[in-house]
């Protein structure tokens, strides 16, 4: 269960063809979080964390998926500090045997990594800079499961 | 105790992170206990229902007791993913 929190960019392409073999692997899942900049204007995105938290919360989340679905692995990177628009800020990949397993946890993973990790993002355009705000939707989506 | 505090409530408040010594009973206590100290946390805990604790890194709940708590987090709703 590989989870790494890094400021370094990292390779999605990569990660993934290494992740990806095993024995009795029949599916891979992968989604991969960019910065967007939604009309041109953003600078950078600043991404904030707690240390020590971080790396409980999402060990937790993962644990929890393991042991919901039948997985063979699970792949988490999250990025902080200082990102440019287009750079990845994390990933997220699942492998199991068939694919419902795979897209279900990766979708579980997503949900519980945008609202129960102790992550904060503040985007700095020419006209300043603003905290991102969490969106209802994204606690209601934690009752889908 | 060791209080942090991140994104716009550590911007408020000014620091990242204190020690303090409180015989506040709850989160709650703590965070009225601050408030009337100083108009930084006054303005930062204005409305705590915008706001999430963590005791010893676990989310929590205002009304949690903390003693015996060594970390205590305040921070806004996470933006993960």
């Amino acid at each position: 269960m590989p989870v790494r929190v890094q400021d370094a960019v990292f390779d999605a392409g990569a990660e993934l063809n290494a992740f990806s073999g095993g024995n009795g692997v029949g599916a891979v899942v992968s989604f991969t979080g960019v910065v967007r900049d939604t009309d041109g204007t953003l600078a950078a995105m600043e991404i904030e964390h707690y240390p020590g938290m971080t790396e409980r919360a999402i060990a937790a989340i993962v644990d929890d998926a393991m042991a919901r679905w039948t997985l063979m692995d699970v792949l988490v990177i999250h990025r902080f500090g200082r990102l440019p628009a287009g750079a990845p800020i994390m990933m997220v990949a699942t492998k199991s045997a068939h694919r419902a397993d795979a897209f279900a946890a990766a979708d579980f993973l997503m949900d519980y990594l945008k609202s129960r990790a102790p992550f904060w993002k503040k985007e700095t355009t020419a006209g300043g800079s603003s905290w991102v705000e969490a969106k209802d939707a994204d606690e209601d989506a934690l009752n889908r499961w | 105790m060791n209080v942090m505090y991140f994104a716009w409530v550590r911007e408020r408040i000014g620091v990242p992170s204190e020690q303090l010594e409180t015989t506040a009973v709850t989160v709650s206590d703590l965070v009225a206990e601050l408030s009337a100290k100083d108009e930084r946390y006054a303005v930062a805990f204005a409305d705590v229902s915008a706001l999430r604790v963590a005791l010893d890194q676990e989310l929590s709940r205002f009304d949690a007791p903390i003693a015996g708590v060594q970390e205590i987090a305040f921070f806004p709703p996470m933006t993960g993913g």
